[in-house]
């Protein structure tokens, strides 16, 4: 058992998550929203190893290894498509995107 | 403040304080993220809330996993961040991103500030976890180290290790296709036409 309560760890992760999600709601720039996709996954994260260490077992950390590279195939993705927008609209809105429909 | 008031209680176990302090500051600099106006300035206080989250990964006992978010984390995907903001040209953006002066002097030493404050603080926190016996004695008893990660990985996980494998591939090829360039998927007028009502910026 660690040391650290799970239910602390727990707290620390959706604290981090709901930032993210508020940060997503709210902000208008889309380079903003991909960086607070970055925290919601990194809390996601968090909530990972700290079950991993309250059972001890390592299947935690290997979740958190696949969480980690689908954060580094979304910002892959993301980063592209927010340097077309860029080279398209010459901004980086996110309602711009509203033209992408029909 | 939490660190202020809990060093006063020392009943409070010094690895949990260690642990409070490394996710306030996480969180504070995860709101700094959300909330700043600069784009740099957001990207650093990224790399310090990741580092934060690090650090409560190894005093969780992960230290593989506080080693995973260093180098892939803040050292790989903020650096693609950074490439890309790079390739933005600083200024164009309507957030007005770029720093006010040109010259790199101390001046614009508050840009670095709070970053540098918080990280800062996360050193002496991790040299206190190493140089303290107290607490790697509390840290070795419930480590989970890296050769039971990788024998999990390489025997039940096997077929999630290749499905990431898949989408890594997915994600490099998606992000060549989409940063060509000039966009092959619409014609040359509809582009044309697309970067006349872009607006004059």
């Amino acid at each position: 058992m660690s040391e650290i309560p799970l239910s602390h760890v727990l707290i620390l992760a959706s604290i981090l998550f709901t930032i993210g999600f508020v940060g997503i709601i709210a902000r208008k720039n889309t380079l903003f929203i991909l960086m607070s996709l970055e925290v919601m996954l990194n809390a996601v994260g968090v909530a990972f190893i700290g079950a991993g260490s309250a059972w001890q077992q390592a299947d935690g950390q290997v979740m958190f290894v696949l969480v980690l590279t689908l954060a580094a195939a979304e910002v892959a993705v993301g980063l592209a498509l927010l340097i077309q927008m860029q080279r398209r609209f010459k901004s980086l809105d996110i309602d711009l995107l509203s033209k992408l429909k029909g | 403040m939490n660190l202020s008031t809990g060093n006063l209680i020392m009943g409070l176990n010094t690895l949990q304080l260690m642990f409070y302090f490394a996710a306030a500051l996480a969180i504070v600099a995860s709101l700094k993220v959300i909330t700043g106006k600069n784009t740099v300035h957001a990207l650093l206080y990224l790399v310090v809330s990741l580092l934060a989250v690090a650090v409560c990964f190894y005093l969780m006992g992960a230290p593989f996993a506080a080693g995973l978010e260093v180098i892939v984390y803040a050292g790989a995907i903020l650096v693609l961040f950074v490439f890309a903001i790079m390739m933005f040209g600083l200024g164009q953006d309507e957030t007005l991103n770029a720093p006010l002066s040109h010259s790199f002097k101390l001046s614009n030493i508050n840009l670095w500030f709070g970053p540098s404050l918080i990280a800062i603080l996360l050193l002496s926190e991790l040299i206190f976890a190493i140089d303290s016996s107290l607490v790697q004695e509390k840290l070795t008893s419930n480590i989970i180290d890296a050769k039971q990660v990788g024998i999990l990985l390489y025997g039940p996980y096997l077929l999630a290790v290749e499905i990431a494998s898949f989408l890594l591939l997915a994600g490099l090829i998606a992000g060549y296709h989409f940063a060509k360039s000039e966009g092959i998927s619409i014609g040359q007028e509809g582009l044309d036409k697309q970067k006349e009502t872009g607006g004059h910026s």
